[in-house]
């Protein structure tokens, strides 16, 4: 049985920038309770012998040469942003975060 | 703020631990995950498609001169390969990568548990062997570049708006993470200093990258922390983007010092990451980590795992050049000098330039005596590396050349210098432009010798009377009036031929 507080609906919805009233938190968290207990299921059947599969298909190193394929022209890319300025786009204010690496 | 302590003052009390992450940037054509060029300094946002813009339905496809370079450069840090390895997303909000999401890898990196041997330069002049542990090696991909408008720094803080090159992003980034390094005492700025240099010219070595710190193709984290010798280790903080050798070794001895002072004063060190300031060599917190990062790592679902074959990965060992530390051993020998003078060279950052020279056809103690005098000396007033004063291993050869064939004195020689170094062109160009050649014909030689004879006849007559020390103040005469070009040695047997008729 799974227990999701409301904090940690908090703390998820604010890593995924949604604004979610208060008054919602109770009943999303009850939500996602019954979400997590469905997927827990699959516990039931796969035993700890069973390794957590992330790719369904049995397949391994893909890759491409090393090559210069074409790229997109400037003007029709900066056409679809919502707003450009000096060739690069432009995004609000970032404020106080910096950049991870 | 509190006060500051020496380094030699914290050392009494504290040992530092220290860790380092470098990130390299790889010379592959394409990027990490797509046909887009890496060139630097293209015209903002014309290195893009829709893999490396994150436009939906776009898929990314691994570069597997990529993963080659990655698994020599594990192996050059004597790393075990994976044999099956997966690439994870790091999931951000960040203008920096359109996907909002950096390709990397968390917990099965492709390369783990090497070293690099560093060698370390002392106070004294010689030097000492640190291994740094190679904790692990990871691939990912860079990010594009951010430009802060508004506001009076172009810092973030205060900007109005930020714009957004996307050519850097989805280039190739190798990430170098190191084991702490611990017991290195007051060493520790040194090693951290030795180690970037040491992974520089292995990169170098290997052509995965070209190492280029000031166009940001590596750049270096340092983790510092300080603890009384024999307790747990404190708490670190992490210096972000300090992007030269120097800076590192400041950046870490000023976290010793401001550590020091803090927990002199009684209080506690805030783990943190700090920016560090190359005008005057400190460190101010970022943002402060009120919530531990979130990254949400999953495996990633649009690429395939990595399972390098064994036979593949032996075979890109064979491919490993000579690395620098074996070749440095294989040149002392060859050119039979001391630990001392190998140290000196290896501290210079000579020795590849002395290798060149060698090469070119010089004398190695030729090579060594100019590398090592005079245009040491040129570059520390200019405060550039040696390889950045503008004279190339091949003048080098030419000017101690023509100093062999007496063409040159080591006077001449270094206005020779001076004129390469100026941009003056070749030293054969600055020699006829310059008139520099030394006056070999006796003839001219021989009418400011009689000229310096009629001046000075006192000390004449003291040579005369076997003072042989005296033919100093006519040889000076005759330097100065050729104006340095004569040869000193050939003015001195013309001048006691003279007196001896």
């Amino acid at each position: 049985m799974s227990d999701i507080t409301r904090d940690e609906v908090a703390h998820l919805a604010r890593l995924a920038r949604l604004d979610l009233p208060e008054e919602d938190l109770t009943h999303y968290a009850e939500q996602l309770d019954v979400i997590l207990d469905a997927v827990a299921a699959v516990s039931q059947v796969a035993a700890d012998d069973i390794p957590a599969t992330s790719h369904p298909v049995p397949m391994a190193n893909v890759f491409r040469d090393d090559v210069n394929r074409g790229c997109l022209d400037r003007d029709e890319v900066l056409s679809q942003a919502p707003a450009a300025e000096d060739g690069r786009f432009q995004v609000p204010r970032i404020l106080d975060d910096e950049e991870p690496s | 703020m509190t006060a500051m302590v020496t380094v030699d003052d914290a050392l009494t009390r504290y040992e530092p631990v220290i860790g380092l992450e470098v990130h390299v940037e790889l010379g592959t054509v394409s990027k990490m995950f797509c046909g887009c060029p890496t060139t630097f300094g293209g015209e903002p946002n014309t290195q893009v498609c829709p893999v490396c813009l994150g436009l939906p339905g776009s898929l990314p496809v691994v570069n597997r001169a990529a993963i080659e370079s990655t698994i020599r450069m594990g192996l050059a840090l004597n790393c075990d390969i994976a044999e099956w390895c997966r690439f994870a997303r790091k999931n951000y909000f960040y203008p920096d990568m359109p996907k909002d999401y950096q390709i990397s890898q968390y917990d099965e990196p492709l390369c783990t548990d090497g070293y690099l041997d560093v060698t370390v330069p002392l106070a004294d002049g010689g030097s000492e062997v640190v291994r740094v542990g190679i904790e692990r090696v990871h691939m990912e991909e860079d990010t594009g570049k951010l430009t802060h408008t508004g506001g009076a720094t172009g810092r973030i803080h205060g900007a109005d708006y930020s714009l957004v090159d996307y050519n850097r992003a989805g280039i190739p980034l190798v990430e170098i993470v190191t084991k702490p390094v611990t017991g290195t005492g007051g060493l520790a700025p040194a090693v951290a200093r030795a180690y970037v240099a040491a992974l520089r010219d292995i990169m170098r070595s290997l052509g995965v990258s070209d190492v280029r710190m000031e166009e940001g193709s590596l750049r270096c984290d340092a983790n510092v922390s300080l603890a009384p010798p024999g307790q747990p280790w404190g708490t670190r903080t992490e210096t972000k983007n300090v992007n030269s050798l120097r800076s590192v070794e400041r950046a870490v001895t000023f976290e010793i010092r401001r550590q020091a002072g803090v927990l002199d004063a009684g209080g506690h060190i805030v783990q943190e990451t700090r920016h560090f300031h190359e005008d005057d060599g400190t460190t101010t917190p970022g943002r402060s980590k009120e919530e531990a990062e979130d990254y949400r790592y999953f495996p990633e679902p649009d690429l395939l795992p990595v399972a390098p074959d064994p036979a593949w990965v032996d075979e890109l060992r064979t491919t490993l050049p000579e690395l620098p530390a074996a070749r440095r051993a294989r040149l002392q020998e060859q050119w039979g000098i001391s630990d001392f003078d190998m140290d000196s060279l290896i501290n210079a950052g000579a020795v590849e330039l002395v290798e060149a020279t060698v090469a070119a056809g010089a004398d190695q103690g030729a090579a060594r005596k100019w590398w090592m005098g005079e245009l040491s000396r040129a570059a520390k007033d200019r405060g550039v590396e040696l390889a950045e004063l503008g004279v190339t291993p091949a003048d080098v050869a030419r000017i101690a050349d023509l100093v062999g064939q007496g063409t040159l004195n080591d006077k001449l020689a270094r206005l020779v210098f001076e004129g390469v170094a100026a941009g003056e062109g070749s030293p054969d160009e600055v020699v006829a432009a310059r008139g520099l050649e030394l006056v070999s014909d006796d003839t001219a030689l021989l009418a400011a010798l009689d000229d310096a004879i009629a001046a000075n006849e006192d000390a004449v007559a003291k040579i005369r009377d076997g003072k042989v020390q005296a033919a100093g103040a006519i040889i000076g005469a005759v330097m100065k009036a050729t104006r340095g070009q004569a040869d000193a040695a050939r003015v001195r047997e013309l001048l006691l031929e003279r007196l001896g008729e």
